[in-house]
Order: structure tokens, then sequence, then C-alpha cells
């Protein structure tokens, strides 16, 4: 049985455009394909990656067009549906941006700061990214 | 209006920052606008041009190579270098050369070459602005 790992997801955008995601939860979800056992913790800036219809227009450079562009919210709800990983958002971190629940894509859960110390103890391993 | 020269030092490596993005922005307009543009890409950022890079499958996205079409920044340069040359302007684009050497990335883009801090000394001098954009 694998080992369950908490992922505290902190660097948000961070070269998002250039790979087409963010690495992190490609990597998490990749790693899941692969017999892992992950649940996500989105705090900091990455709250934002689960605001529902995010998106950018694909980057044009010269005659080059970028045809795939990210959106953070499509591959947080692949997460939670396809790849029945848990996330978890922290609730201060989007009230400190003005993000209301209302706004977030559907099966995202709330988790305060001070819950999550508590949450630690559930796993086997606990990462931050 | 007289013609333009812009030097633009950057410092990030490929596929880790949106500092690049924000680059490749601005040296895009800079073309579009048929600037004459000096690239002095230090550091990390001598792997843009790194003639090697390959696009990949996303599986993760269910997407294969043709379908991600995924970005390379050889093809963005590449592109910077065709749009200046398509509006009158043109890219001088220097690859530190100690940089490249030491992390093996010395087969550029066609179009760019190899070089050293002298020239973005010499570009500095004789240009109207310069921009670096460092790794922070």
């Amino acid at each position: 049985m694998a080992k369950k790992t908490l992922n505290i997801v902190e660097s948000a955008y961070r070269a998002v455009m250039e790979e087409q995601d963010d690495t992190i939860l490609w990597l998490l979800a990749a790693m899941q394909g692969a017999g892992a056992e992950h649940t996500v913790v989105l705090r900091g800036n990455a709250v934002n990656y689960a605001v529902a219809s995010q998106g950018v227009p694909g980057l044009t450079i010269g005659k080059w067009k970028q045809t795939q562009a990210p959106k953070m919210d499509r591959d947080v709800l692949d997460l939670i549906e396809k790849r029945k990983i848990p996330v978890y958002v922290i609730a201060e971190d989007l009230a400190d941006r003005g993000i209301e629940r209302s706004e977030l894509v559907p099966g995202v859960q709330l988790l305060s700061r001070m819950e999550l110390p508590g949450l630690f103890t559930e796993f086997a391993l606990v990462t931050h990214w | 209006m007289s013609k333009k020269t812009l030097t633009i030092a950057l410092m990030d490596p490929p596929y880790e920052s949106e500092n690049l993005t924000t680059a490749f922005r601005i040296l895009d307009i800079a073309a579009r606008r048929g600037y004459d543009i000096n690239v002095f890409a230090y550091e990390g950022a001598s792997g843009l041009a790194f003639v090697r890079q390959m696009p990949h499958p996303n599986p993760v996205h269910g997407k294969d190579v043709a379908e991600e079409n995924h970005p390379t920044t050889k093809d963005q340069v590449a592109a910077v270098l065709a749009a200046a040359e398509q509006n009158g302007g043109k890219v001088d684009w220097v690859n530190c050369g100690m940089c490249v050497d030491e992390r093996g990335v010395n087969e550029f883009v066609p179009g760019t070459r190899r070089g050293s801090p002298a020239d973005f000394h010499a570009f500095a001098e004789a240009s109207d602005n310069v921009l670096v954009i460092p790794t922070k």
C-alpha cells in the first residue's frame, strides 16, 4: 500500500506558460497514475488555482503561437474528479485575497490554518512545494 | 523618429519562471516595431537557444506531441529573429560562452552566437536603453 502523502503547494504560476500546467500538480497527477496516494493543500498564492473560469490567451511571438495555454482550474478539477485526489484550500488565504468560496471549482474543501497541523498526523509524508 | 536599439539581459533558465514569458513578450513587440535588439543570455538563459530542445506529449492531459504543441524556447528565439527581420530590424543574440560550456548547451539556434560579458558591455554602450531581467 502506498504511503499517504500530503502535498502543500504554495508556489504558484511559476513557468506555467512555458509548461502549460503547474509542474507540481502535474507531477502529483502523474504519480497518482503510478499508484501513489496524494492529497493536496493549496495555500498562499496557489489558492488562486482553484478559482473557476480562469484562463489566459496563448502567447504569440512573431509567427509562433501557443495553442494549449494553461488552465489551472481545469487541472484542479482533474485532480479531484479524475484522479480522486482530495484538494484543500486554506480559507484565510482565500479571504486575504478577496476570493469567495462560490468562486471556486466544485469539490474543493476549505481548511483553516489552525486545522492544517492536525491534518499532518494522517499522513506518512508531508511535502511543501 | 530614429531607429531604436534595445538591449535585454536575461538570466533565467527555460521552463523555470514567468520572467522569460515577460521577456519574450517585450522582445516580440520590439521585433514587430523593427527595433534593433541585442540579447545577452547569461547563466541559465544561455539555454534558451539550445537547439536540441524537443517538444513532448502530455500524458496527464491526454495529448500527444502534436496536440500538446509544447512550447520550446528555441522556437521562441527563432520567432523573435524572424519577426525582427520581417520588420526591418535585426537581433544580435549572444549566448554567454562559459555559461553554455558548463551546461553543455553549446549548439544554438541559427542566427544566435557565442559571446562574452564584453558583448554585454558593448551592447549597453551602443543602446538607447538596457533592460536587465535578473534571476531573483
